[in-house]
């Protein structure tokens, strides 16, 4: 009986506190009322992110307007087939208001001959480095190489020329050369193909790989046979993309193979590079037409690739 | 169809001819008009897919968060029509309460509860922030609970404790509507009871809608009861009735586990 | 692999003269010391990242809270990842003969080269890098959370600041730091836009060097001491970012 008034008493007290302070609280929300403020605030806002948005595009549109207003003019078969010019010829040149002669044969030979070795170098490294992460992922050492190589994703690429020139120039060549080049650029491309292919293979159903298992195929051609090809075009993309970046790095090729005027296929020798280029002609007042030009078709280059590498990867996913 | 429809005086909030669609043609809600009685508890039931969540959150204009939904037709609070003030004051009068508890993470339970007013950019005094968090913690039964960790994060309350605390920081308001979608569905049966009588308590002081695919929930708690289907309000009536009672061959086949 | 470069940095240093332990702010012709380009590198880097902060963070903003998943937002995506396509040395050439002149036009220095030239490139470089993280992030954070405080009444840019940013905040900052990695040791932009000053730059138009810039533009000519004072440089900057680099990558981990 006296639990029974007693709760009453709570409820009766709880109501009518409740329905006290129901009424203050209403006065005080109104009284204090800024929402149109906030909404234009809020409005403001969206204004300023739209327009720094806009503002954060607008370099890539300003830079590929900028490389084609300037670069086109100077492409012509030429300029694909012949080397660069010497400076007395550009000097005439552009006194006599012409295109300058020659082209930039010597880079673009020179970067294939890079990307090829560094290639040949990084690519299988990389892809038994990603089948073995792929493989072993819990385990201790598993990690230990996985924090390995995303730090050397993080290191700067004139690190890497330091590294090679140490490495090569120094050890191997005595003296500059294209080997040292690529294995600059082959230390580059290792994290990004290391790191793609481990996700691709990851993302490959491990049905097919018992599919294999089962049928009493060995180890190795299970690898070989069934899972790249079923992850080619994963593969393809981590590759391109690698690519595609080191194609344009200048800074380690400075400190690697140095340029050279004519076209060279010896590894051992000094070779030029398109970006390497890209410096000389800026650094001589004579060339400046043909740093657009070239600019241009490194972009180009650069652009296709990562075009196709995406298109290959949505066509996978 | 107006025989299957209550009719109601002085309603909290009216919905006149509501209809909702995704993209041009996909109906979601068709032609829905019903009057919602004040200080008790609506309940809306139907089948999955039959619009009552769709028509519960055009009651708050959530759907205004999305481009792709269309709303055609009227909804009126305590006479005024809702399209006619700011998002920021209707949310304010109608409040709602989702199906899974979303207490903001990064927040202490003490400043979860005020966070309608916080958010709002509203200056409180330390004093009045006091009793708004005291007062809607005691309204929902969880002050006792938790009056010793007003600061710390409500990480470690249990499903129930965290769903109360959502309902409590609606409660801080003060709003004269409460929304509610299917509140219990990811609670435990203790917990949903507890959930279930605190609603009945509130309904003293507050109009309450509850979307809920339980249908016992409805006949346990509710006053009124909706019956969607496909979009359509079927039969709205006095719980009892309806239950006892159905008008509509479908809401018996729904009622009678036939489907849904 | 990188192990066996160290052994070599290592070397020089105890022949040298001031190396692993004592960095003068001098650059003298026989005394080395690195003190100018860590000043160099941390100021770019850090001007930067505060330049390409609010660039961004709206950027991600409008592609993965006000326009998502809306056409728009894929192509504003698109452009950004175009932006790291874009090789450093071309970032250069157009910061060279574009903005370096509008510097130099507006009076701000005399040739338009400085510290604050190569800030401006290097912000624009590392956008794309610290836009796709914070794009991952922030569409990360759950929809019930924003519903919630929109169903309080909170107007949109309440619900960004109060919601979406204290939830995506350690992902944010994790990832404005793996772009501050990037921009420490960017070489080519900055060696064309910095103007080679073996100094501790004295105001924001000064010249100066960083720790890459001097390594690419000092190589040439390089032997003996002074290599090996490039070559320490370089196992500086690799340390730094390195670390930058762990740090920010131990941040996403924990967070995500």
């Amino acid at each position: 009986m006296q639990s029974l008034q007693l709760s009453m008493q709570l409820a009766r007290s709880l109501f009518v506190n409740t329905h006290r302070s129901m009424k203050k609280r209403k006065a005080l929300i109104d009284e204090k009322d800024n929402s149109n403020w906030r909404e234009r605030k809020s409005k403001l806002f969206f204004g300023t992110v739209v327009v720094l948005s806009a503002l954060t595009i607008s370099p890539i549109l300003l830079i590929v307007y900028e490389l084609l207003a300037k670069g086109l003019k100077q492409i012509n078969f030429d300029f694909f087939l012949k080397v660069a010019p010497d400076t007395l010829q550009a000097m005439t040149a552009v006194r006599n208001g012409e295109i300058i002669p020659g082209g930039i044969a010597n880079g673009i030979t020179g970067t294939l001959l890079m990307v090829v070795v560094a290639s040949v170098i990084a690519i299988p490294i990389s892809l038994l480095i990603g089948i073995f992460l792929y493989e072993n992922q819990g385990k201790k050492y598993a990690s230990l190489i996985r924090s390995l190589t995303d730090i050397l994703q993080g290191v700067p690429s004139v690190v890497l020329g330091l590294i090679a020139y140490i490495w090569i120039v120094q050890g191997v060549t005595k003296g500059f050369s294209a080997l040292a080049g690529s294995v600059a650029l082959a230390i580059m491309m290792l994290p990004l193909i290391i790191r793609s292919t481990e996700e691709t293979m990851k993302m490959i159903p491990i049905s097919i790989k018992e599919a294999g298992a089962a049928l009493g195929v060995p180890y190795h051609k299970i690898i070989l046979k069934v899972m790249i090809p079923s992850g080619f075009s994963g593969l393809m993309t981590g590759i391109l993309l690698s690519i595609s970046r080191v194609l344009g790095e200048t800074a380690p090729l400075m400190l690697t193979t140095l340029g050279s005027t004519t076209v060279n296929f010896n590894i051992t020798k000094p070779t030029s590079a398109v970006p390497l280029q890209i410096w000389e002609f800026y650094n001589n007042p004579n060339m400046i037409d043909l740093v657009w030009s070239s600019s241009l078709f490194l972009m180009a280059f650069v652009l296709t690739l990562n075009i196709i590498a995406k298109r290959i990867s949505m066509k996978f996913s | 169809m107006n025989d299957k429809i209550l009719q109601i005086s002085n309603p909290v909030l009216s919905i006149i001819d509501l209809s909702i669609s995704y993209g041009e043609d996909k109906y979601a809600v068709k032609n829905v008009s019903a009057d919602v009685k004040r200080n008790a508890i609506t309940a809306i039931m139907g089948p999955s897919g039959c619009g009552k969540s769709t028509l519960l959150r055009a009651i708050n204009r959530m759907h205004e968060l999305y481009p792709n939904i269309h709303t055609k037709g009227e909804i009126k609070l305590n006479e005024e029509s809702i399209y006619d003030m700011s998002t920021t004051k209707l949310r304010r009068k109608i409040g709602m309460v989702f199906q899974r508890p979303n207490p903001f993470p990064t927040m202490s339970i003490y400043e979860n509860v005020i966070a309608g007013y916080s958010l709002n950019g509203s200056k409180l005094k330390k004093s009045e922030k006091d009793e708004i968090v005291e007062s809607s913690l005691t309204d929902v039964g969880l002050l006792d609970e938790v009056k010793d960790s007003l600061n710390k994060k409500g990480n470690f309350l249990s499903g129930g404790q965290q769903q109360r605390l959502c309902i409590a920081r609606t409660l801080a308001f003060k709003p004269d509507v409460i929304l509610m979608d299917e509140p219990t569905s990811a609670l435990d049966p203790l917990s949903t009871a507890k959930i279930e009588d605190l609603l009945v308590e509130l309904k003293a002081h507050y109009s309450i809608i509850l979307v809920t695919h339980n249908m016992s929930q409805a006949a346990r708690i509710s006053d009124n009861a909706m019956f969607m289907y496909l979009g359509e309000l079927v039969e709205y009536d006095k719980t009892k009735k309806m239950f006892t009672n159905p008008k509509d061959s479908r809401t018996e086949g729904y009622l009678t586990g036939k489907f849904g | 692999m990188i192990k066996g470069a160290i052994p070599a940095f290592k070397e020089f240093g105890i022949f040298g003269f001031i190396f692993s332990t004592d960095w003068n702010p001098t650059e003298g012709k026989e005394s080395y010391g690195a003190m100018p380009f860590i000043a160099g590198t941390v100021i770019t880097s850090l001007l930067a990242l505060i330049i390409c902060f609010p660039l961004a963070f709206s950027t991600s903003l409008f592609i993965s809270e006000y326009y998502r998943k809306t056409r728009i937002a894929n192509i504003l995506s698109t452009l950004v990842d175009l932006l790291a396509g874009v090789p450093s040395i071309v970032y250069g050439l157009w910061g060279f003969y574009t903005i370096r002149p509008l510097i130099a036009e507006l009076g701000y220095s005399g040739q338009g080269y400085g510290i604050f030239t190569s800030a401006l490139i290097l912000a624009i470089m590392i956008i794309p890098y610290a836009t796709s993280i914070s794009n991952e992030i922030i569409s990360m954070v759950p929809t019930e959370l924003k519903e919630a405080a929109y169903s309080l009444g909170a107007t949109r840019m309440e619900v960004i600041f109060s919601v979406i940013l204290p939830s995506a905040r350690s992902g944010l900052v994790a990832g404005y730091i793996l772009a501050l990695g990037r921009a420490l040791g960017e070489t080519m932009a900055v060696t064309m836009l910095i103007g080679n000053a073996n100094v501790i730059p004295t105001g924001l138009f000064s010249p100066g060097n960083t720790m890459a810039s001097v390594i690419a533009n000092q190589f040439g000519e390089a032997d003996g001491l002074k290599l090996s004072s490039l070559i320490a440089i370089g196992l500086l900057l690799f340390a730094v970012t390195a670390i930058v680099n762990a740090i920010g990558k131990v941040i996403i981990r924990k967070y995500a």
